[in-house]
């Protein structure tokens, strides 16, 4: 009985090499696993970026008007402080002053600030260096040697562009993207 | 070196970690050459399809615990934040709501195998124990976990179920009071069942690893019901059965995709929409559909006490079920009798189900008096009896035989398997 049966798989597949029907029936089951792992993983991962409300809150709009020459406020955006100065024009000058010195991270002031709105300086109230929130709004509160705040965490100085000018911060205070809706008021983000 | 496991990989990688950890020498030998039984039916699908329901169960879960907040006043809109504004959230919870729908679908069918085939009795009567030990932990975490939404049907269903603790004399009150951490169901209960419900599933994920490893020990039962005798009768699991529950995680996953994307809201209830009103009670209050034999079986009892002995009786009937069955033949197949109860049985289940979705009145107090009588009848009186009386059908001499004689006698198969059942002693 074991000789009359001529087992038909032994055969190799003809006009092929040995064995291809199984291996490329292997490799689409395997694709098909790999793109059906991967549609299960990404709605898995995905729910983590930032959800729907988080995104809705990106946004904040802040009212100039009450901010006097010489004065500093910090408003929440996204999560962090942003400071919003009202610069004087000695503070302004003093910026200007230094935009050819030898600056950690060269910038020039203007290139931080709205034309014609000059007096405005919007930066995030966040440390480059470690994160720390830096002081120096307050007029009684240490603003550095600069004149512009002072990071009590490590030592760093920044100056009234809000440049880091001595420390161990590698990075200028960073400008927000935003813009002005009317002369008192500014959306950020 | 002493100590270390003699690798038998050629990969260097491979037998590096093997020598040291033989994970690799293990999943070979569990799941690339373990001999299994070669006449499964798709039945013994469902352990495998339960397995992956669980892991689904437990990375949906833990992705839509980033976003919940177990606090009664946040509950509900924190779920609702999900469905709306997380992405992917309502994807998230409609997988995680009817998964859980689904691993009592596939739970339910597993166990009904086991009673069918005669998988609990011995050798296997530890394996079937730790079963209804997973059964009671997936109760206990479905119950917990339904509360968390905080709707009206997991308020209410949680206050129903723990006002069930008392009845019992003397100490009932007290254990109440100290599930609820309170006075009623409240933000206490809320927040010690999300920690629980997110416990018991890992606690879960080590009884059912007792369970494969007590079943590999003793080996699969198969549908013939008679112990594999050699080689012939078996087949490596990879490639056979691995292959075959691919088709059968793919049908699963077919029915699983139905349910989220076509009917997702088709097994729940629509009163758990409204956020919870401890001033308002629904007119009815109905568990999940997985529950409802156990919620009519409680409420065909007119005596509080008698109703909880009897719903957690239920339970317990199956945990002594391998010395409740007196028959030495395993398979409904060759037992005649006891095939015709199995389904008597499981319309006794049915009817209980219906029953318990449906207010505890008129025809339906008296099918689900009928249907719980039975229930007793046939695990408590039947099955002793009806090993001693029952007449077998001729049992076949081993697997590989009743293979081949289906196949006509060895036609197509390569000599070596025709030959082999002659040569081999019975």
């Amino acid at each position: 009985m074991a000789d009359s049966t001529a087992a038909p798989h032994a055969a190799p597949h003809a006009g092929g090499a040995e064995g291809t029907k199984r291996d490329f029936l292997k490799l689409v089951a395997a694709a098909g696993a790999a793109v059906g792992v991967g549609s299960i993983v990404w709605p898995l991962v995905n729910s983590m970026n930032p959800a729907a409300d988080v995104l809705a809150l990106s946004s904040t709009t802040v009212d100039l008007a009450p901010v006097v020459p010489g004065q500093a406020v910090t408003v929440m955006w996204r999560g962090k402080p942003v400071f919003v100065r009202h610069r004087t024009p000695e503070e302004i000058a003093l910026a200007r002053a230094d935009d050819k010195m030898r600056l950690p991270d060269p910038a020039a002031d203007a290139a931080r600030v709205k034309q014609g709105m000059e007096q405005w300086l919007i930066v995030v109230g966040i440390c480059t260096h470690l994160g720390c929130v830096p002081i120096g709004n307050r007029s009684t509160e240490v603003r550095g040697e600069f004149g512009g705040w002072f990071c009590p965490c490590h030592g760093s100085h920044y100056d009234t562009s809000g440049r880091i000018r001595r420390g161990p911060a590698p990075a200028n205070l960073a400008v927000p993207p935003y813009a002005f809706e009317g002369d008192t008021k500014i959306k950020i983000g | 070196m002493a100590g270390l496991h003699k690798s038998e990989f050629e990969n260097p990688v491979i037998r590096w970690i093997d020598s040291r950890l033989p994970i690799f020498t293990m999943i070979q030998k569990e799941y690339g050459v373990f001999p299994t039984p070669r006449n499964f039916n798709y039945f013994w699908n469902f352990g495998a399809l339960a397995l992956i329901n669980l892991v689904i169960m437990i990375a949906t879960g833990i992705f839509l615990a980033m976003n919940y907040t177990p606090h009664a006043t946040m509950a509900f809109d924190s779920v609702e934040r999900i469905m709306r504004d997380v992405n992917s959230g309502w994807l998230l919870r409609y997988v995680h709501s009817n998964g859980a729908s689904m691993f009592f679908i596939v739970v339910y069918i597993h166990m009904a195998r086991s009673l069918y085939y005669g998988s609990y009795k011995t050798p296997r009567e530890l394996l079937w124990i730790l079963g209804v030990i997973i059964l009671l932990l997936m109760m206990a975490t479905a119950f917990m976990g339904y509360v968390l939404p905080w709707g009206q049907m997991s308020y209410w269903g949680a206050t129903v179920i723990t006002n069930l603790f008392s009845a019992f004399p003397l100490v009932g009150d007290s254990i109440v009071t100290w599930l609820w951490g309170g006075f009623s169901v409240d933000n206490a209960t809320l927040n010690r069942f999300f920690s629980l419900h997110y416990l018991m599933p890992f606690v879960l994920v080590g009884v059912v690893f007792l369970h494969i490893a007590a079943l590999h020990i003793t080996g699969s039962n198969n549908p013939l019901g008679i112990e594999v005798k050699g080689p012939a009768d078996t087949l490596p699991f990879h490639p056979y059965y691995t292959i075959k529950d691919s088709v059968g995680i793919c049908v699963y996953f077919i029915v699983f995709a139905t349910l989220v994307f076509f009917a997702p809201n088709y097994l729940g209830h629509a009163d758990n929409y409204i956020p919870a009103n401890p001033l308002v009670t629904p007119a009815h209050i109905v568990p999940e559909w997985y529950f409802l034999p156990f919620y009519a079986i409680l409420r065909s009892v007119p005596d509080k006490l008698g109703g909880v002995l009897l719903m957690f009786g239920s339970i317990f009937v199956l945990f002594v079920l391998p010395w409740l069955d007196t028959s030495p033949v395993r398979s409904a197949r060759f037992r005649p009798i006891y095939r015709v109860l199995f389904w008597v049985l499981v319309v006794a289940l049915v009817v209980l189900g219906i029953a318990g979705a449906k207010p505890a009145e008129g025809i339906w107090v008296v099918l689900s008096r009928i249907a719980t009588a039975y229930y007793f009848l046939h695990f408590l009186v039947i099955l002793p009896i009806l090993g001693k009386f029952e007449r077998p059908l001729p049992l076949p001499e081993s697997i590989s035989r009743a293979v081949l004689s289906i196949m006509g006698g060895g036609g197509p198969l390569p000599g070596g398997a025709a030959a082999k059942p002659a040569m081999e002693k019975a």
